[in-house]
């Protein structure tokens, strides 16, 4: 006993003033979620601005006809890294990150259900991202040939075969992307089973916030489409390296096989990566509406109907491809039908805006320009969605368009309404405002810019992924267009870099509750402390801050 | 800020629980493997038929019926050991859990003999058609994860004779022989799709 007694005695051992590798590890080691989900916010911010200088690189090589500002190995390469970078290592550690950091804050828990398996995912998610970056050093492998990966995002078969894919930048994209998913996996799991075993007493599931909603239905995708996504990759290494004829059409094997599986992954995908734009929204829209979400149960249940109705559409990219009549029909419809409550969301947004009282801060600036722009980009998913449009237009820049718009337009906006919104949460202290007024219209310029031109490029007959083009088709005009939309979006950037840094360190002091809000995570300190809240919180309402600024009117009466 | 949060609300009546995290964790860890395999049945099932040249599944693939029966009773067996652990009778736990890894382990060396005849008498190899492409890649993945289970449950026994206190891991022991039901069921898929139906 006495020897216990003189340990807990001891004074506390003197810790040094700042230390790099005490920081470094803490931060290595740690299976905080808080910490884990900045790390994931980071990383993804870093490969998102890595693989928007390929996008520059690529929109400088097309403003010009006979464009040679690089040379076609290097465009291949750059277009497959810059769409497989912002899918598998942008978009998806997005996912986990927001998740990550803001589920366990929002339900009143202390943590992730497992946390190791939280760091587990993290650092083998990153390990894939250098792993697939690495083939820019070692993708020529023993045979001399070929760097970084140049088949596409999707990696159509058979161009992946050993005899067109030679040397090992094809294997480390598979390799790169199968490992990277394992840690996606990991970190849907355990968001599942936070949200389902972790919640604080009182939050049942029709008061659980929105954004848990979203994000849990979000993960429920990534469970399910991921592992066809790594199991097409296996079959594609069990062709690469012991000669298996899967996808080898002369042993009878199917290159449409590939497609199939691929996009079974790829069109949950998409919805997997727009989720959290979902999420924010239903987070952001209200609180600055000063309005409860309206129609709270039809929105969870369009989420709840995406989220099976995306795993049946996936054949959609696939029209060109020379499928049966009747199997174009059915997904035509069915890709229609994912339209249905998509509308529902965004008549939602906008009839909990209707008759509030709107705050134009930054958040709600992005916020309101997703509905427009995410509505144009559903609009024009509707025009392919349809058959013989497709066969037109399949494969050309209003492809590429109406993607950019749905990712770019939609969900870059969402998340950058995310970042402003939970920045004083996370920090601490507030951002500048009128930089980030700057920063929101400068990038709606550059972003209108760039990819409004591409849908007429489509219309105008210019294919995606081409090298460059002549100068008699009647595109110098639209490309010249789309790249100068670079002008606004680059310093729109910087301002937004300048103002997440500087605001960061010398911002003002912004409390633990600057905007106002309902949900839990405003409840705590900012940032939160590593134990998250000092008792578990207990609510009964869905609005459960709500009901502590307001006792004489709390929403529980009227559950 | 228990009362803080609540106010003036009534006291809760119900009480708060919630499924236990584990139970969830292996019960996803199992959605997303299902998913996996299904992708291989599926590219297993599109190539029946298809292979240009021999051999052909009808010529070489004999019915695994002993080692099917071991893989399924071990399933019955790990029941067995876990009623045991629950009524604390370790001996018949050691007893149980020792046949379940008997029963395993006859499965994997009936497929290493089968694969071997493959391979040796029949040439045929995973590169020699898309028969032996999908069945090696489809039964490989399949014995991949019975090897895992065997691992864990290997990992088990020992810990048990080295004189660890198993009984109290009884959730761990729950997981694990869920899983091992998981990899068992799937071998009625495989077999079904393999054996009987590709046959």
């Amino acid at each position: 006993m006495s020897s216990i007694q003189s340990e807990l005695d001891r004074p506390p051992v003197e810790e040094a003033r700042f230390s790099f590798s005490n920081h470094l590890y803490e931060w290595v080691s740690t299976v905080d979620h808080k910490r884990l989900g900045l790390m994931y916010i980071v990383t993804a911010l870093l490969f998102l601005v890595i693989a928007g200088i390929m996008a520059t690189v690529i929109r400088l090589q097309l403003a010009f006809p006979n464009g040679h500002v690089v040379d076609p190995d290097t465009f291949n390469r750059l277009f497959t890294m810059h769409g497989t970078t912002m899918v598998f290592l942008v978009g998806m550690p997005f996912v986990a990150g927001l998740s990550n950091y803001l589920v366990p804050l929002m339900i009143g828990a202390r943590d992730m259900a497992f946390p190791r398996l939280n760091a587990f995912g993290f650092w083998i998610f990153l390990f894939g991202g250098f792993l697939l970056y690495f083939s820019y050093i070692g993708g020529s492998g023993l045979s001399g040939a070929g760097s970084a990966p140049d088949v596409g995002w999707f990696a159509y078969a058979p161009l992946t075969s050993r005899a067109f894919s030679r040397g090992a930048s094809t294997d480390y994209w598979i390799l790169g992307i199968l490992v990277a998913g394992i840690g996606s996996i990991a970190s849907a799991i355990n968001v599942i089973v936070t949200t389902i075993s972790m919640r604080c007493p009182g939050m049942t599931l029709s008061r659980m916030p929105m954004f848990v909603w979203v994000m849990l239905i979000d993960s429920w995708l990534i469970i399910i489409a991921l592992p066809p996504l790594s199991a097409a990759q296996i079959m594609l290494l069990v062709d690469r390296f012991l000669g298996g004829n899967f996808f080898n059409t002369q042993s009878g094997g199917s290159a449409v096989l590939w497609q199939h599986f691929f996009w079974i992954f790829g069109h949950p995908e998409v919805y997997i990566l727009i989720f959290p734009a979902f999420a924010i929204l239903s987070e952001v829209i209200p609180i600055f509406s000063r309005k409860p979400i309206f129609g709270r149960p039809a929105m969870v249940g369009a989420v709840a109907s995406i989220g099976f109705i995306s795993l049946g559409v996936w054949a959609h990219h696939m029209f060109a491809v020379g499928m049966t009549s009747w199997s174009n029909t059915f997904f035509t419809a069915s890709t229609m039908l994912v339209g249905i409550p998509t509308g529902i969301k965004i008549f939602n947004w906008t009839a909990t805006m209707y008759g509030g009282k709107l705050r134009m801060a930054t958040p709600m600036l992005f916020c309101c320009a997703f509905l427009f722009q995410f509505l144009i980009a559903g609009l024009t998913g509707i025009m392919l969605a349809t058959g013989p449009f497709d066969w037109q237009l399949h494969d050309s820049y209003f492809v590429v368009g109406h993607f950019h718009f749905t990712l770019v337009a939609g969900l870059v906006f969402g998340l950058f309404a995310g970042l402003y919104y939970w920045f004083p949460k996370v920090s601490g202290r507030m951002y500048n405002e009128s930089l980030g007024k700057w920063h929101f219209w400068l990038f709606i310029i550059g972003v209108e810019l760039t990819f409004v031109p591409m849908h007429f490029l489509g219309f105008l007959g210019m294919p995606r992924r081409i090298y460059t083009y002549a100068p008699d088709r009647g595109w110098n005009f639209w490309n010249l267009l789309a790249t100068s939309g670079l002008i606004f979006q680059l310093p729109a950037t910087l301002i937004f870099v300048w103002n997440m840094v500087h605001s960061a360190i010398k911002g003002e002091v912004a409390g633990d509750d600057p905007w106002d809000a309902w949900t839990l995570e405003w409840t705590t300190t900012s940032p939160p402390p590593e134990y998250n809240f000092e008792t578990t919180p207990e609510v009964r309402s869905s609005r459960p801050l709500w009901d502590i600024k307001n006792p004489n009117d709390p929403d529980w009466r009227f559950e | 800020m228990d009362a803080v949060l609540t106010g003036s609300a009534p006291p809760r009546k119900e009480e708060w629980a919630l499924p236990d995290r584990g139970t969830m964790g292996i019960i996803f860890l199992i959605v997303t493997e299902t998913a996996l395999f299904t992708i291989f049945v599926v590219a297993y099932v599109v190539y029946i038929g298809k292979s240009l040249s021999g051999p052909f599944p009808k010529d070489v693939l004999d019915l695994p019926i002993v080692a099917s029966i071991c893989l399924l009773s071990s399933s019955a067996t790990i029941v067995f050991a876990e009623m045991a652990l629950k009524k604390h009778r370790l001996g018949l736990f050691k007893l149980w859990w020792l046949a379940t890894i008997l029963l395993g382990l006859e499965f994997l060396i009936s497929t290493g003999l089968e694969w071997q005849k493959l391979i040796y008498e029949d040439h045929l190899t995973v590169s020699t058609n898309l028969f032996g492409t999908t069945f090696y890649s489809l039964v490989g993945l399949h014995a991949s994860h019975v090897i895992v289970g065997m691992a864990f449950l290997i990992l088990v026994m020992l810990v048990t004779l080295f004189g660890f206190p198993i009984e109290t891991q009884e959730r761990r022991v729950k997981f694990l022989s869920w899983y091992w039901h998981f990899v068992d069921a799937v071998w009625v898929v495989v077999f079904t799709v393999v054996y009987v139906i590709g046959r």
